[in-house]
Parts: C-alpha cells; sequence; structure tokens
C-alpha cells in the first residue's frame, strides 16, 4: 500500500454514525431510545460511550451489530462502515461483516458463551466460517490467539466447556473469539462488570493493548469513567438517549463543559480525598423516563445551571468548544457556567465521635463441608465508627454478615456484640433488643424490597416487629419520619417497590435498617447494583444518618474507592482470611500489603489529576474450596517468596497499635513500598 | 456424575420398596380382600356372602398371618417371577401380562414413532421464530388438541373415521385377528393429545434458546442461520423435550387405560381396568406392579438423558 | 388478585358448591342460592375483559369459562325439561314433541340432550374446582415447607411426593377410588393424591429461588417466625407462575373427572355428567346418526378444557410482556 491510499484511509472513518434515531416499538407507540447520535471512528482509534443505565449506549452497539429485536428498529439517520451503509446490508453481506470486520464482546462472558459446545467448537467456527478454513488449521489459530489473550494452557481450555473456567478467562476467551477474524472494528459491551476488580485491571490491561497489537478500532460502552480513561482516546457522554459531550478523554475530562459530565465527576470518589476533606456531590433526581423526556433540554430539571425560558424552549445542539480535540456539548449556556470553579468546600470534620468498643469479633471461623469461608477473623468495631471489609468474591465477607446476623452459625471464636456472645446464637434464639441493636443493609435494590407490600408497611412491620411502637397512630407517624429522614417524599409509603427506582429503593432499605435504632448496622455492598450519580446520593445519607444517630456501621464492599470515603478503619479480606487492616489513611499509604497494592492499583481512576502505579497480578482467584498452602495470596503475589509463602501461613507484623499486615515480607521491605496514587501537577 | 447416578438409583430403589410395600398394604385392605372373595367365591356382592364363609376363605388363603411375613413371601414370589393366577380367566398372571404388554408395546412403538419426529419438528419450527404465521398456526393447532380430552378425540374420530367416512372399524377388538385398520384410531386418539403437549413444550424451549445471548454470540458471529439454528440452537432446545419424551412412557400407561376401554383393544390398560372392576386381584396386584416399574423406570431414563444431554450437569 | 375478585368469586362459588353438593339438604332455599351468582359472573366477565384487554387468547379463553359458568349458576332457572327424566328417546335435534323443542335432540332415555347438556357442566365445574383448590392447598402447603424450611423436612415430602409420583395418574385413580369408593368427595382425595406431588415441586422451586432474596433475608434477620414468612413474605411474591399453573391444572382436572365418570370410577349416575353422557351413548347409540349424543358432550367439555388452556397461555404471555 503506498504511503498516499494509506493516508486516505485513515482519513475515512472506519464507522459513522450520522444522526441515528433509534426507537423501540411500545403498546402506546414507539419509544425513542437514542436521538440523533453522531459519531465518527478512526482507524486505530478507541472511543467510550459512557453513561449510566438506560441512557442507549448499549442499544448503539446492537443498532451497529443490527441485532436490535422484533421491537427495535432505527428510524433515522445512518450507519456507515467504511463507507457503506450498514443499515442496507442484507444476508450474506451483512453475514459476513458480523463476526468478521466488525465483532463484539458481551457484559456476561458466561452467557454469551454456548454451555453446551466445548470452547475449542466455539472459536474455531470463526476462521473457518468466515475464512473457509480448515478444522485443522482454525484449530491452531484459535490456540495461538487465546495465547495472545494471555491465556496460559490454551489447549486444556480448548477442550473445556464454559461453566469449567473462571469468569475472567469466559471473557479472554469471548475477547479471543472476537479477535480470531482480525476484526477492523470491535465493539466492547462493559465487558468487565461482572468481574471482580483484580481481574478486570488484568482484562483492561488486555484491552488496553488491542489496538496497538491488532490495528483495531474500538468502541468501548461503559458507565465507568475510570475504564474510559484508562483504554480510550476519545469519549462521547450519553445520557437519556443524547450524546451530551463529546471530544477527546483529555479535553473531556480535564475541562468538562457539561453540567452532567461535572456532574458525574463531581459524585465519584478521588483518590486522595477521603470524606472530611470533599463531599461526595449527588446529582439531584433521576433521568427522565424514556416515555417523557421534558423539552428542550433533557438534563435541565435536574441542572443546577437551568434557566427556565432558555434551556427548556426548543431542543440543544451540540456546539463546538474546541474544534481540535473535537470536543463539543450540548449545552446552551456553555459560555455562561464558571467551569473552574472550585467544588464547595467540605464540611470540615464529619466523623462523630468515636466511642467505646461495641462489637469485638475473636478468631471466628466458619467451614462449609470443604470450603473455609471464614478463617480467624479478629477485629472491633467501635461506637460511632465505620469499619470497611473489603475484598472479592469468595473473600468470606458475606458469610460474616450471615453469622454475625444469626443466620448461620460459626464453628469457633467469638462476636461479642455489649457484653452478648452471639456467634454460635441463631437469629431465632435473640431477644428482640439484640434484634433492634443489629440491623442489616442489603445489596440488591431490586430484592430487597418485598414485591408485593406497600414501601409503608414494610417499614412499619419493622417497627411494630421490634417492639419500638405499638401504638398504630405513632407507628405510622415514624415511618413518615424515617422516610424523611431518607429523603424520600412521604407519600412513598403508600407506593409499591416497583414504581421506585434503584436508588430509592435502597434509601428505603437504609429506612428500615435504622427503622428500631439500631446500634450497629451492617451494609452489605449497598451501593454495587446503583448507577454512579445515585452511589454518590445514598453514601451520602449513609454519613449522615450515621452521624446523626451514632451508629456502628459495618461497610461491607468490594470497591475501595467507595470505602475511602466512608469508613474510619479497613479490613482487606482474602479467600477467608484478614490480610491487612488499619485506620483508613493507614490502609491507604504504604506499607502495604501486596493484595491491598493489588486492589488499590485495580481501581479506575478517571481523575487526570491523578497517576497510578500499575500492579498486575496473574492468574485467578483460587476457590475456596481448594486454598492454596501457607499464604492464600500467595499463587497470584509478585512479591512471593518460594518456599516460605506458599508453606507456613504468613506471620501478623502490626506498624501502628491499629495498623497490621498478615505477611511473610521482610518489615524493611513492606515499609519501602511505594505510594500507588500520585498526584500530578498539571 | 456416576455420583449422581448411584445416589438416584438409590433413590429409586428406595421408592420401589416403599412403593411395594404400600402397594401390598392396598391389596390387603379388606376393601379389596373383598372384592377378591366376591370374586373368587361368586357371591353376589358382599351382602351375600357370610362372615364365616369369608373367614375360612380368608384362612384358606393364608391371609391370616402376620402383615410382614405375607409381604416378604409375596416379594419373594414376585422377584422370582411368579406372580399368581387369575381368577377371571383362569390363566397364569405372567401370560396374561405378556400378551397385553405386546399389544400395548405395538401401541406405544406407533406412538413413539410419529409422536417423536412430528411434535419435534413442528416445536422447533414454531420456535425458531416466535409470532410468524406459522408459529401462530401450529400453536393454535397444538393448543386445541391438548384441549380435546382424549375421551373427546375418541368419541370425534370415532364418529368421523368410522360411523361418518367408514374407513375404520368403531372398535379395536381384533377378534379376526391382528388388524392396523383397527389400530388407527386408538393410535390418531394418543398422538393428537401427545403431539400437541410436546409440540408446545419444544416449543417452549427452543424460544427460550433463540432468545438467549449465546445465540445472540453465534448470529454475531456470521455464522449461517442453518449453522446457528442446527449447532447452537438445537442441540440446548431438546434437552428437555428428550427428557419428557421419555417421560411420556409413563404418561400413556394413564392414556391407554382409557383409550384401550373406549376402543375395547386388548392391551394392557384394559386388562388393569377389567381386573381392578372384577376384583382379580392377583392380575391387579401385578399391572401395578409393572406400571410402576415403567413409570419409575422412566423416570430414571429420563434423568439420564438429562444428565448426559447437559455437560453442565455432566462434567462438574 | 384484588379483594373485589376474591369476593365475587366467593358469591358465585359457595352457593354453587352448596348447591351441587347438599340440594337436598337446602330444602327450599335451594330455589334462591344461585340467583346472586348470576350478576357476580357477569360482574367478574366484566372486569377480566378490562384488565386482560392486552391478550386477545386470555380474552377468548376467560368467555368460555365465563358462558359455562353462567350456565352453571343458571341452569335451575333456564325454561329446561328436567334432565333425568325419560320422554323421547332417539329424537334428532331440533324435533319437537309434546309441544317441548327437543334443540339438540334427545338420548336413548329420551331424556333432552340440552337439558342434560347445561346440568351436566354443574358437576363437572363443582367438583374439578374443588378438587383442584384442595389439592393446592395441600401441595402449595407443602411446597413452601420443603422449599423454605429445607433440610428433613424437604428430604421427607419429596420423597413422599416421589412415591405417589411413581404411580401412573390412571393407576392412582383405580387404587384411590376402589380402596376408598365412588364418590365426588373421594375423586377430590384421588385428585389431591395425583396432583398434590406436582404443585409441590413447583411451589418448592419458587420458594427455593423466592428464598435467596434479601427482602426474606431481611425478614429473617428481624427474627420472623417461619410461618409468617412463608405466608407473607413469600407466597405472594411466586402467586403469578401459580395462577398459570392452577389455571392449566383446572384443566387437567377437568379432563380427570369426566375421564372417570366416563370409566365408571366417579360420580355416580343419574345426575347429568359429561364423561356419563357419552359413556352412555358410545355404550348403546354408536351409530353415525345418534352421534349427536356423544358430539355435543365431547364439544362442551372440550370447550371448558380449551378455556382453562387459554387463560393459562393468556396469563402466562402477559407476564413475559412485562
Amino acid at each position: 500500500m503506498s504511503a498516499q491510499t494509506n493516508a486516505a484511509a485513515r482519513a475515512t472513518p472506519i464507522l459513522e454514525c450520522r444522526n441515528l434515531s433509534i426507537a423501540y416499538a411500545g403498546r402506546t407507540g414507539d419509544v425513542p431510545a437514542v436521538i440523533d447520535f453522531n459519531l465518527a471512528l478512526m482507524p486505530g482509534e478507541a472511543h467510550g460511550l459512557v453513561g449510566e443505565s438506560g441512557c442507549g449506549k448499549s442499544t448503539i452497539a446492537l443498532a451497529i451489530m443490527q441485532y436490535l429485536g422484533r421491537a427495535g428498529r432505527v428510524v433515522g439517520g445512518r450507519i456507515l462502515f467504511r463507507g457503506r451503509d450498514l443499515l442496507a446490508m442484507k444476508g450474506e453481506e451483512l453475514r459476513s461483516i458480523r463476526g468478521g470486520a466488525i465483532a463484539m464482546v458481551y457484559q456476561e462472558p458466561m452467557a454469551s458463551l454456548n454451555p453446551s459446545m466445548t470452547i475449542g467448537a466455539q472459536l474455531i467456527e470463526v476462521p473457518m466460517y468466515h475464512e473457509s478454513m480448515e478444522r485443522r488449521a482454525a484449530a491452531a489459530r484459535a490456540q495461538m490467539m487465546l495465547d495472545r489473550v494471555r491465556m496460559a494452557d490454551g489447549e486444556r481450555i480448548m477442550r473445556s466447556y464454559p461453566h469449567q473456567i473462571s469468569g475472567g478467562q469466559q471473557q479472554r476467551v469471548v475477547i479471543a473469539m472476537a479477535l480470531l477474524s482480525n476484526p477492523a472494528l470491535l465493539l466492547l459491551d462493559e465487558p468487565t462488570t461482572a468481574l471482580d476488580v483484580t481481574v478486570e485491571a488484568g482484562i483492561v490491561d488486555l484491552i488496553r493493548n488491542i489496538s496497538t497489537e491488532f490495528g483495531t478500532s474500538m468502541l468501548y460502552i461503559s458507565h465507568n469513567l475510570g475504564l474510559v480513561r484508562e483504554t480510550c482516546d476519545r469519549v462521547t457522554v450519553m445520557y437519556s438517549g443524547e450524546a451530551v459531550e463529546v471530544g477527546s478523554v483529555a479535553s473531556v475530562f480535564r475541562g468538562m463543559r457539561h453540567p452532567y459530565t461535572r456532574g458525574l465527576f463531581a459524585s465519584m470518589p478521588v483518590p486522595s480525598a477521603d470524606k472530611n476533606s470533599r463531599p461526595l456531590v449527588s446529582i439531584p433526581g433521576q433521568p427522565p423516563p424514556p416515555r417523557a423526556r421534558p423539552p428542550g433540554c433533557f438534563f435541565g430539571p435536574r441542572c443546577a445551571s437551568f434557566v427556565a425560558g432558555r434551556c427548556d424552549a426548543r431542543p440543544v445542539p451540540l456546539s463546538s468548544i474546541d474544534a481540535s480535540q473535537g470536543h463539543a456539548s450540548r449545552c446552551l449556556r456553555v459560555d455562561e457556567i464558571a467551569w473552574d470553579a472550585a467544588p464547595a468546600p467540605g464540611p470540615g470534620n464529619i466523623t462523630a465521635t468515636v466511642g467505646d468498643i461495641v462489637l469485638k469479633v475473636q478468631e471466628l471461623s466458619k467451614r462449609f463441608r470443604h470450603v473455609t469461608a471464614n478463617d480467624g477473623l479478629t477485629f472491633d468495631a467501635r461506637r460511632g465508627e465505620t469499619v470497611a471489609i473489603v475484598g472479592e468474591s469468595g473473600c468470606g465477607k458475606s458469610t460474616f454478615a450471615r453469622i454475625l446476623m444469626g443466620l448461620i452459625q460459626a464453628n469457633s471464636g467469638s462476636i461479642d456484640l455489649a457484653g452478648l456472645e452471639l456467634s454460635k446464637l441463631p437469629v431465632t434464639r435473640r431477644n428482640a433488643n439484640t434484634i433492634r441493636s443489629l440491623q442489616m443493609i442489603f445489596q440488591n435494590p431490586f430484592d430487597t424490597l418485598n414485591p408485593s407490600h406497600t414501601v409503608g408497611s414494610q417499614i412499619a412491620r419493622v417497627i411494630r416487629k421490634l417492639g419500638v411502637l405499638r401504638d398504630e397512630s405513632r407507628v405510622r407517624e415514624r415511618v413518615l419520619d424515617l422516610l424523611d429522614l431518607v429523603k424520600l417524599p412521604r407519600d412513598f409509603a403508600e407506593r409499591r417497590p416497583r414504581q421506585l427506582s434503584g436508588g430509592q429503593k435502597q434509601r428505603v432499605g437504609v429506612a428500615r435498617a435504622f427503622a428500631g435504632n439500631p446500634s450497629v448496622v451492617v451494609a452489605d455492598e449497598p451501593l454495587s447494583a446503583l448507577d454512579m450519580s445515585v452511589q454518590a446520593a445514598v453514601t451520602e445519607l449513609l454519613i449522615d444518618i450515621q452521624r446523626r444517630e451514632g451508629t456502628t456501621l459495618l461497610f461491607i464492599s468490594h470497591d475501595l474507592s467507595v470505602v475511602r470515603y466512608l469508613s474510619d478503619r479497613i479490613v482487606v479480606m482474602y479467600l477467608g482470611q484478614i490480610m491487612e487492616q488499619g485506620r483508613t489513611h493507614e490502609v491507604f499509604t504504604p506499607p502495604y500489603h501486596p493484595y491491598t497494592e493489588a486492589l488499590l492499583s485495580a481501581v479506575p481512576i478517571a481523575d487526570q489529576r491523578y497517576a497510578k502505579r500499575k500492579v498486575l497480578l496473574t492468574g485467578e482467584i483460587p476457590s475456596a474450596a481448594n486454598p492454596p498452602a501457607g499464604c492464600p495470596f500467595s499463587t497470584r503475589c509478585p512479591y512471593r517468596i518460594v518456599g516460605t509463602c506458599d508453606r507456613r501461613p504468613p506471620p501478623v507484623q502490626e506498624f501502628s497499635a491499629s495498623h497490621r499486615i498478615a505477611c511473610h515480607l521482610p518489615r524493611e521491605e513492606l515499609l519501602a513500598m511505594q505510594p500507588v496514587f500520585e498526584e500530578v501537577t498539571q | 456424575m456416576g455420583n449422581l447416578i448411584v445416589r438416584r438409583v438409590t433413590q429409586m430403589l428406595l421408592i420401589m420398596l416403599t412403593v411395594s410395600l404400600l402397594l401390598f398394604a392396598i391389596f390387603d385392605s379388606d376393601q379389596f380382600r373383598e372384592k377378591a372373595a366376591v370374586a373368587e367365591l361368586g357371591g353376589f356382592g358382599v351382602a351375600t356372602l357370610s362372615a364365616d364363609d369369608y373367614h375360612e376363605w380368608l384362612e384358606k388363603k393364608g391371609l391370616n398371618e402376620r402383615f410382614l411375613a405375607r409381604y416378604g413371601r409375596w416379594l419373594e414370589s414376585v422377584l422370582h417371577g411368579d406372580m399368581g393366577q387369575s381368577i377371571e380367566k383362569d390363566i397364569a398372571v405372567s401370560v396374561l401380562l405378556k400378551e397385553s404388554l405386546t399389544n400395548t408395546g405395538i401401541l406405544a412403538f406407533f406412538v413413539f414413532l410419529i409422536m417423536i419426529p412430528v411434535s419435534l419438528t413442528l416445536g422447533v419450527l414454531a420456535g425458531m421464530n416466535t409470532g410468524s404465521p406459522l408459529d401462530r398456526v401450529i400453536s393454535i393447532v397444538a393448543v386445541l388438541t391438548t384441549s380435546i380430552p382424549q375421551i373427546a378425540t375418541a368419541v370425534l374420530l370415532t364418529v368421523i373415521l368410522a360411523l361418518g367416512l367408514g374407513w375404520v372399524p368403531t372398535k379395536s377388538a381384533m377378534a379376526d385377528g391382528w388388524s392396523f385398520r383397527g389400530l388407527v384410531l386408538p393410535l390418531l386418539t394418543l398422538l393428537l393429545y401427545d403431539i400437541g403437549y410436546l409440540v408446545r413444550m419444544t416449543r417452549a424451549a427452543m424460544t427460550e434458546v433463540m432468545a438467549s445471548q449465546y445465540i445472540r454470540t453465534a448470529v454475531l458471529k456470521g455464522l449461517p442461520y442453518r449453522r446457528v439454528i442446527l449447532r447452537h440452537a438445537l442441540r440446548n432446545a431438546l434437552i428437555v423435550p428428550v427428557t419428557l419424551i421419555f417421560l411420556e412412557l409413563n404418561g400413556l400407561l394413564s392414556q391407554v387405560v382409557v383409550v384401550e376401554v373406549f376402543f375395547q383393544y386388548a392391551g394392557f390398560g384394559r386388562m388393569l381396568f377389567d381386573a381392578a372392576n372384577f376384583g382379580d386381584l392377583q392380575v391387579l396386584q401385578a399391572a401395578t406392579l409393572v406400571a410402576v416399574c415403567v413409570a419409575v423406570g422412566s423416570q430414571l431414563l429420563s434423568d439420564a438423558a438429562y444428565v448426559f444431554l447437559n455437560p453442565r450437569v455432566r462434567f462438574t | 388478585m384484588n379483594s373485589r375478585v376474591v369476593i365475587l368469586l366467593a358469591l358465585i362459588w359457595f352457593p354453587l358448591t352448596a348447591y351441587v353438593m347438599f340440594r337436598s339438604a337446602l330444602g327450599a332455599l335451594a330455589n334462591y342460592l344461585l340467583l346472586p351468582a348470576i350478576p357476580s359472573v357477569i360482574v367478574l366477565y366484566v372486569l377480566a375483559l378490562r384488565s386482560w384487554r392486552e391478550s386477545w387468547v386470555a380474552i377468548v379463553g376467560v368467555s368460555l369459562i365465563s358462558f359455562w359458568l353462567l350456565m352453571a349458576v343458571a341452569a335451575p332457572y333456564l325454561p329446561l325439561v328436567d334432565p333425568n327424566k325419560p320422554l323421547v328417546p332417539f329424537l334428532a335435534p331440533g324435533g319437537v314433541r309434546h309441544g317441548i323443542l327437543f334443540l339438540l335432540g334427545s338420548d336413548m332415555r329420551g331424556r333432552d340432550v340440552l337439558s342434560r347438556t347445561v346440568w351436566g357442566c354443574q358437576r363437572v365445574l363443582v367438583w374439578g374446582i374443588t378438587a383442584t383448590s384442595v389439592a393446592y392447598a395441600v401441595g402449595a402447603g407443602c411446597g413452601l415447607i420443603a422449599g423454605y424450611l429445607g433440610g428433613w423436612w424437604d428430604e421427607f415430602v419429596s420423597f413422599a411426593s416421589n412415591v405417589l409420583l411413581s404411580f401412573p395418574v390412571m393407576v392412582l385413580f383405580i387404587l384411590v377410588l376402589n380402596l376408598l369408593g365412588q364418590s365426588g368427595f373421594n375423586i377430590i382425595i384421588a385428585v389431591t393424591c395425583s396432583s398434590a406431588p406436582v404443585i409441590m415441586r413447583i411451589v418448592r422451586g419458587l420458594a427455593l429461588d423466592a428464598k435467596s432474596r434479601d427482602y426474606i433475608q431481611a425478614a429473617q434477620t428481624r427474627g420472623e417466625h417461619p410461618l409468617w414468612i412463608m405466608l407473607v413474605e413469600l407466597l405472594p411474591n411466586v402467586r403469578g407462575p401459580i395462577i398459570v399453573d392452577a389455571s392449566l391444572r383446572l384443566g387437567y382436572t377437568t379432563v380427570a373427572i369426566t375421564t372417570l365418570t366416563f370409566l365408571g370410577l366417579g360420580l355416580q349416575p343419574p345426575d347429568p355428567d359429561w364423561g356419563l353422557m357419552i359413556k352412555e351413548a358410545a355404550t348403546a347409540a354408536l351409530l353415525w346418526k345418534y352421534s349427536y349424543m356423544m358430539i355435543v358432550p365431547a364439544l362442551s367439555v372440550s370447550s371448558l378444557i380449551l378455556g382453562f388452556n387459554l387463560i393459562a397461555d393468556g396469563l402466562r404471555e402477559m407476564s413475559l410482556r412485562d
């Protein structure tokens, strides 16, 4: 290829969406899902499509693939692939594009692989049907590709069925499958959402290298701004079916010019800040339902800079801000808003005064047949304190919560709550006072409320059951007070859970937990299923109530960035054991446990002011049924001392009265560790 | 997987043991004893049977012994293949059983021969493209045929094919020797319902598979439609229908009672029904035992098929 | 299901059941018992039409069922001759004798087929629905216990249901009805023996699924009694699939009851019953010109079962759409 044609090829976008509009047929007419969407994706470029659930980002990917289902259809605009109209393609032509020139990676790898075919059989289909390759040659190619997506033991993987390999491996297989035909364009739809953070970090690293290694253009769909920063060159921020801001990642993330983008950043924790220095600011309200979008700017009703009569007059066009960066924003008041104004200062010290020890856990262990879920947990929590328990799936954090709540019983060890031994006392044998003083907030907002009963009756039941109040009119009054407490309108008492959004349900969950004035509240991943802007609001609420009531909060999470925001102390768990515990700033600064270091490094950071040291873990989280000998982390630890770490359990080293690390590494080496985050001076 | 099968077989044996005990207890009850006594002694109903006669008969039959002892003896003789004697027809139960099972076997053979290909094909065609005109037609016909109870199907088919058109005999007693024409009405009656049922189940399974994410992966991988259906969809969609086909064996045992009685076909179902009416205790006992064996066996086969067809269960 | 529907159902159900099961004991009261049920059926039908208008399948189904329900409650007030009275044998449909129009003809004993069909639907509906309800009470109770409590409860209930399921249904019917004697109440027992294990399995599966939900854990962590959790927290959330299955099962039970009468095992003559009508005609009048005697009850029972099946299909379709 001559240099000239090469340059020409670079000038035509691989993929272009022009004024693309997509709608789903509903019972009462079409519901627009994507409105007037434009995109130009250049060869070798990675473009991020970011937004909260329901903003239409996945619909765009499926429209490109022409797989919108029976109800969905493109109602306007064009999708051009290398200048050719994709929407006009039919039959054989479309088939050769799908999986050939354009390939896709999906959100749930397990569901995306055929459960009754071996991985090998599913992989070799791609070269066999796109390049008419012989079975044997295709198998060789497939195995080579598994190697290139960094899967050792490709031969065994090829012979396995999807359920026999881990989630991270499944996603690597799906990526390998997509890359097998050497596509020009790769669509990635939330490829790491279903994975653990340290596994996610590995996949993200792989994706980041795809465009350099394979020259593939990518459309990366995600709800996570941090992941987009780590993988993409350009970004489109979507809100309610519209692109609200477009530009290079550097220009958008450093100088956002749409109130929604700015709101998203304000609602995300940053590595250096904690709850005392910079509060999270949530975006008020919630996205409009697709049937009832407001006139003018869709973000208008939630926008602090909203001007009636202007913002709601007519549809707002995208206007260019910086042509060199391709930066544009769908805001009428781009030139009027003071974008660089500092965020509101923190309220100062909002930590409640920490009191005496309320909860004392000692040498707590729980085994299920062959699985050791908790192994010698020892820590305590004080009055008014927030203790975070952090770890990935299978680390035993939920098992601990279930023991504490009395749903299952421990094998050995003790839990002391105000002088009462709870580790072997099932909830059915606890007295009302104990039950009342220990309540829980659950993970899944869509599951936390009983769909058959009204919100009010569910809160009232807790009040009555826990014996707080008996008199009906006072119970009702207390229900309304609790709704006020979690900032929900009083008429929500009469509503049923399906009429509430995820964040609202989670607020009701909070109200229910605090109904009996508990002394300890266990929150089991209460934020993980919520959208970013909603997470901030619920976090805010929790901190606020806790401070007011002086409650002890045990906050269970897999996400270190949120935890930093909320907690006074952190307990890091891995495969049933405590790896490190200490005050929040102690855990976030060296010395680190090697696992903590990897966890910190795995957190995607969107904020351009921070750089992060990369620590990549190899391998998968071992099964709890078959844990490694010695230190549980020894199979993945980059600092592993062969002969020691894989033989003997690690000693607990004390670095301060509150900071303890369970590790074989010499004290000096731990102390010499470098921080994971660094502030970049601009 | 081996573990699973061993557990299942043990469970089945335990169930069979319980069932045999239960059956023995049922036939040991006064209701059935009196029925048998009346049948054998030729009384005109229990009223004419004097208490003394009845008692003497019990003595003679050895029915006054302890329950468990008699159960043991009965179990032993059954395990040796000795099922006793038919009072009504005065031949060995095993001979009677063999004859009737052969007749029902022929009927069942044709049912499965036609049902399996027809209903799987129709079900897959309907489920492949839910909402298409073909799907609508297949679904409506299937819901109609499964809504007509077999006595009604038998009536309607008799009226049309036998009384109206005169193509086939109204009854399938086959007094002048075996004929396929005589088999048509019972066969069609069984088929209409069973095909409808299996079509509905296959369609539901296929619809679910077609909506799954791995079919989306296969389509977006650029595979030809044929390959998506034949290699990716069918294998998963047929797991449930195949297990149901084995369970149909169980359902058929119930259905043949009605159909064989209606058409007077000399099969297993009719034998069972007659024995119950007449009070032919040994025959009834043997027939129920066979029926339960077939039912339990079909459940075991169905489980085995599920495990075999489903890699997620097979390799764990 | 809202309270209005429950009240309407009760207004239809209790009088009809009392009328069919204990008519002789009721005396003169029996004549007025069914009057309030007639408007109730109509109101219920209108309510169903309004809330199910998205599914024409369900509409057709509920129309069929409502028609037969209306026939059942209105039978005493319709201008029909006594269904058991021999008048003119073998009269073809449309014939007139003694100034009486035999719209659907008369049977071999001279009884009016139309009258027998209309009255027959009472027995089929009452015994069918009652038997299904009893089977559901037993099966759902066991399923909740097995699914929610688990452990030995589950082992025991599951084993018992496996034992019952290893009998082919018809064999079970023959055994139970021969053992206990042939009557409507024993049909209820027989249907319960055959249906409850299946219902148990379905409800057990639903309960197992619902048990892992956070709202159940929330109830457990506030120390609710298992009975409260099963009945108040669990049961209302599994009712969707249960209503669909119940509708299908009503169809199966109707089949079972007519089949049993056809085999001479269930409800006893002389009161009319569709299975009985088919049986009598098939033995005494198996000729082309008398085929109406069989076809009328055969089509009646088929339309009733079709109604139940279509309601089930429609409800399932609507639940998938949401």
